[in-house]
């Protein structure tokens, strides 16, 4: 038990070790790039899309191309998101989920 | 500017650090739970608890983590998580270029160990500092660690706990992710413009994963948001203060 608890694979030391450095670099850029670039305003704009770009690429797949529950469950979430705090949205979206997986398995 | 810059050199003494300590203590109980849930489901995807640990405490981003857990396979495709991780931490950049004229008197070595762990609550709670005056290093690092230490603490519990919790679907935990990702995306909403960027990211997503193999839909779907964002600029005054959407995880 315990040797399965402080196991690490080589690979994935690697893979995280190769996560790290590149997420290093994004956090001293700032640090770099202030002192020699201004940004224009449309690099600015396109940079700032990134962030909600990627997760959306992310959830994509699952929200929009697995099936009516998963779907339902993601505008559930999304409109949940707007008015409350983010841990109850993540519920509402979860148990809708799963309520609507149920109720398709029954029919 | 000179009056802040006066203001910041009696900024240095622990009480800021207590005084960070103290700004992201009401955090902890968002953070804590994405932790233990992070933790839980990387257990399942086969990492040991070390693993986890070693991850949270190099990596430090909680929102590409759960990126690259999502891709996550056996063999590992290490450069395809190390390179999706960049992409979903690119927001660093303009996080760290915004706030680093906003800093007290840091020394270089500060900046670089500091920057370490500019995760995007620090980033915001730093840049709502330095609306009142420059942000010195002690109450960055108070900010910094106690996130760093609630995020390994909460993940190392999450994966010694998903060991023996089971399939994750069952409990509609593998949906845990999208409800995670859909919340953040809200975080981002700055109105209909941000809707076309989703939509062309969330379509050119979609499409690619149906006709290419392995994780290039999360590159597709992010040059699509970026070219909607540049086709959709206006030329106006330049603000950093746009990027205040840009908070949570």
């Amino acid at each position: 038990m315990i040797s399965e608890i402080f196991s690490v694979d080589p690979l994935v030391l690697f893979t995280i070790v190769a996560m790290a450095l590149g997420t290093y670099l994004t956090r001293i850029a700032g640090l770099i790039l202030t002192k020699f670039v201004v940004f224009s305003d449309r690099t600015e704009a396109a940079l700032q899309a990134v962030p909600p770009a990627i997760l959306m690429s992310v959830v994509a797949p699952m929200a929009f191309a697995t099936g009516v529950a998963e779907t339902t469950a993601t505008a559930a979430t999304a409109l949940a998101a707007l008015k409350l705090p983010m841990l109850a949205a993540m519920a509402i979206g979860i148990v809708c989920v799963v309520v609507l997986r149920t109720a398709f398995l029954a029919i | 500017m000179k009056n802040n810059q006066n203001k910041s050199v009696t900024n240095t003494s622990p009480n800021e650090f207590i005084l960070g300590v103290t700004t992201f203590f009401p955090l902890i109980f968002a953070v804590a739970p994405i932790g233990l849930l992070f933790g839980a489901l990387a257990a399942q995807k086969g990492l040991s608890p070390l693993e986890v640990l070693l991850m949270g405490s190099l990596v430090f981003a909680g929102g590409s983590q759960f990126v690259a857990l999502d891709l996550w396979s056996t063999p590992v495709l290490w450069f395809t998580i190390a390179f999706s991780t960049f992409l979903v931490n690119l927001r660093h950049v303009l996080m760290s270029a915004s706030l680093a004229p906003k800093l007290g008197h840091w020394t270089p070595l500060q900046k670089y160990i500091g920057f370490f762990i500019l995760a995007d609550e620090v980033w915001a709670l730093s840049e709502r500092r330095a609306m009142k005056q420059r942000t010195s290093f002690s109450f960055y690092m108070g900010v910094g660690a106690t996130l760093y230490i609630t995020w390994q603490i909460a993940t190392f519990t999450g994966s010694l706990v998903g060991a023996v919790m089971g399939d994750p679907s069952q409990y509609g935990l593998d949906f845990a992710f999208t409800a995670l990702f859909i919340c953040l995306v809200m975080n981002f909403w700055q109105g209909r413009k941000t809707g076309v960027i989703l939509a062309a990211s969330g379509l050119a997503a979609v499409l690619t994963n149906k006709f290419v193999p392995g994780a290039w839909y999360i590159i597709a779907g992010a040059i699509a948001g970026v070219v909607a964002a540049s086709i959709q600029h206006e030329e106006k005054p330049k603000s950093l203060s746009k990027f205040e959407g840009a908070q949570q995880l």
